[in-house]
């Protein structure tokens, strides 16, 4: 790929996030690179105790209790990392930017399933008399809400939509950002993934049914891609959006790059509803180097996308082993195992808890990891403790999703342009 | 069936539903000034989806049914009075 122009370079210049173990990036960071688990356990409507990572974070900072009540979940998660975002980004008053020119791109693995579910439980408390359904069941349950919700608080009328990728879709809006931002079709992008599927007994009842639910006596270890103990996923919600603009306007208003979008892929399995398959995964890691014009060995770390199912893990990690065998300088890591399997949130907050890597160096581990399945020992898997490197230039962040979809960003450093 | 005249809501009795009901749509309203005659909205940070709310809670709480035609009718207190009272009555 030949050298872009500066005004089709996309950066990243603002983040903001609630994280089962944050919510802001400094002290994610810092409670990754000490594998503190945001993994607790929820009490849920019919399956009872769970597993699973809630976010703590301030609700009512940038709107009223009144609207988070009348809004999702997910909205309320939305407003609070893109007001934090555009904060962060130091672009809260549209004077460079404005904000029918910006942009807003949400990732989501479902929606209207936590509201379904809480109007069908109010239904049977009158006898499933529909005159007791909520008016708030359709603004809250139509696929562009978080989004929405976010344009409100903010005052954006540029446009706003969700990206439905399974657990793929974190990135997936991310590269959707990018790419309207290439296209200017908008100066700012908004662009990210939330998850309130904790909210959802559905979807722990679903994952227990396929044999892919974790459990564990302790809920900070229940979730352990790698280990042979692992048993299923652990849900999680949170919220990650990224402040994303052309690298020209960043440089010329001397902003703060976290990295450059250098590279992403998507792609099909085209196989199975729910079983992940390694070749195409490893396509599509090929396709996203191809696009950043890198090689393997160029890059530093791969967050993995692995969840702790048994058929999973195995997959990404032959996939790895097939496409960076041979490469020293390649370090493995995943996120999942300190927060949970934050669904449409997961690339993009994996993602974001390894950019402050290209500053301090390091590789936050994968916790535990008590006893390595040999299928999954990687060469150079970061296990339970940090890993200090020479230098991290670069990010490979897979991020996969049931009914066979892939996405692969990479991120480098800013060095210089 | 015939009530006994303690089981009628008085308006007071009402009126304090209808803000109890408003407080738990926005529990940061403030009630200090509110004046019975003046129409809620304009006192209040409410807006049709919030009256849609107050409808669906009366329901819910007194198995009325208010037909979207009168909604006017709840646009004050003092309204909203005039308009439940002989309905919570017959409730």
């Amino acid at each position: 790929m030949p050298q872009l122009s500066e005004d089709q370079r996309i950066v990243i210049t603002g983040v903001g996030l609630a994280a089962p173990n944050a919510d802001n990036l400094k002290d994610y960071r810092n409670n990754l690179l000490a594998g503190k688990s945001g993994v607790g356990e929820i009490d849920l409507r019919y399956i009872g105790k769970v597993p699973a990572g809630i976010c703590s974070f301030p609700e009512t900072q940038y709107r009223k209790r009144k609207e988070n009540k009348r809004g999702t979940r997910a909205g309320c998660l939305g407003v609070y990392v893109a007001n934090e975002a555009i904060n962060d980004a130091g672009l809260a008053d549209f004077s460079l930017y404005e904000q029918k020119r910006t942009g807003v791109y949400i990732g989501l693995t479902e929606h209207g399933t936590v509201e379904t579910e809480n109007e069908i439980f109010n239904l049977s408390q009158f006898q499933y008399n529909t005159d007791f359904w909520s008016h708030h069941h359709n603004p809250r349950t139509v696929l562009n809400n978080p989004a929405g919700e976010i344009t409100m608080s903010l005052g954006i009328t540029g446009p706003h939509y969700s990206i439905g990728g399974a657990c793929a879709a974190g990135n997936a809006a991310l590269i959707q950002g990018a790419q309207m931002l290439k296209l200017g079709e908008v100066d700012m992008a908004l662009a990210g993934g939330i998850s309130e599927s904790t909210g959802s007994f559905g979807i722990f009842a679903s994952f227990k049914a396929e044999g892919a639910l974790a459990v564990h006596k302790d809920p900070a270890k229940a979730c352990r891609p790698f280990d042979m103990q692992r048993n299923g996923i652990v849900v999680s919600e949170g919220a990650c959006l990224f402040v994303l603009e052309r690298l020209d306007k960043a440089l010329a208003r001397n902003a703060k790059i976290y990295g450059e979008l250098a590279g992403y892929a998507m792609n099909s399995d085209a196989k199975d509803f729910v079983l992940p398959y390694g070749p195409r995964q490893a396509e599509c890691m090929q396709l996203a180097l191809d696009r950043a014009d890198m090689k393997p060995e160029d890059i530093h770390i791969i967050n993995t996308h692995a969840t702790g199912t048994r058929q999973g893990d195995i997959e990404e990690c032959n996939a790895i082993r097939n496409l960076f065998k041979n490469n020293p300088h390649t370090y493995i890591n995943n996120t999942k195992s300190i927060i949970g399997h934050a669904m449409g949130a997961a690339g993009v907050l994996e993602l974001a808890g390894n950019l402050l890597a290209f500053e301090d160096n390091l590789v936050h581990p994968t916790i535990n990891v008590d006893s390595l399945d040999p299928e999954c020992a990687l060469d150079n898997l970061v296990a339970n403790e940090p890993k200090k490197l020479e230098t991290v230039n670069t990010i490979l962040n897979n991020s996969f999703g049931m009914v066979g979809i892939n996405s692969v960003v990479i991120v480098k450093k800013m060095t210089s342009t | 069936m015939i009530l006994k005249e303690k089981d009628l809501m008085t308006i007071d009795e009402i009126k304090n539903v209808i803000l109890e009901i408003i407080r738990d749509i926005d529990d940061e309203a403030d009630f200090t000034n509110l004046d019975p005659s003046e129409a809620l909205r304009d006192q209040l940070d409410l807006d049709s989806m919030d009256f849609l709310d107050i409808v669906m809670e009366l329901r819910k709480r007194y198995q009325i049914q208010i037909p979207e035609a009168d909604y006017p009718q709840l646009a004050t207190l003092d309204s909203c009075v005039n308009y439940l009272l002989p309905r919570l009555e017959a409730a």
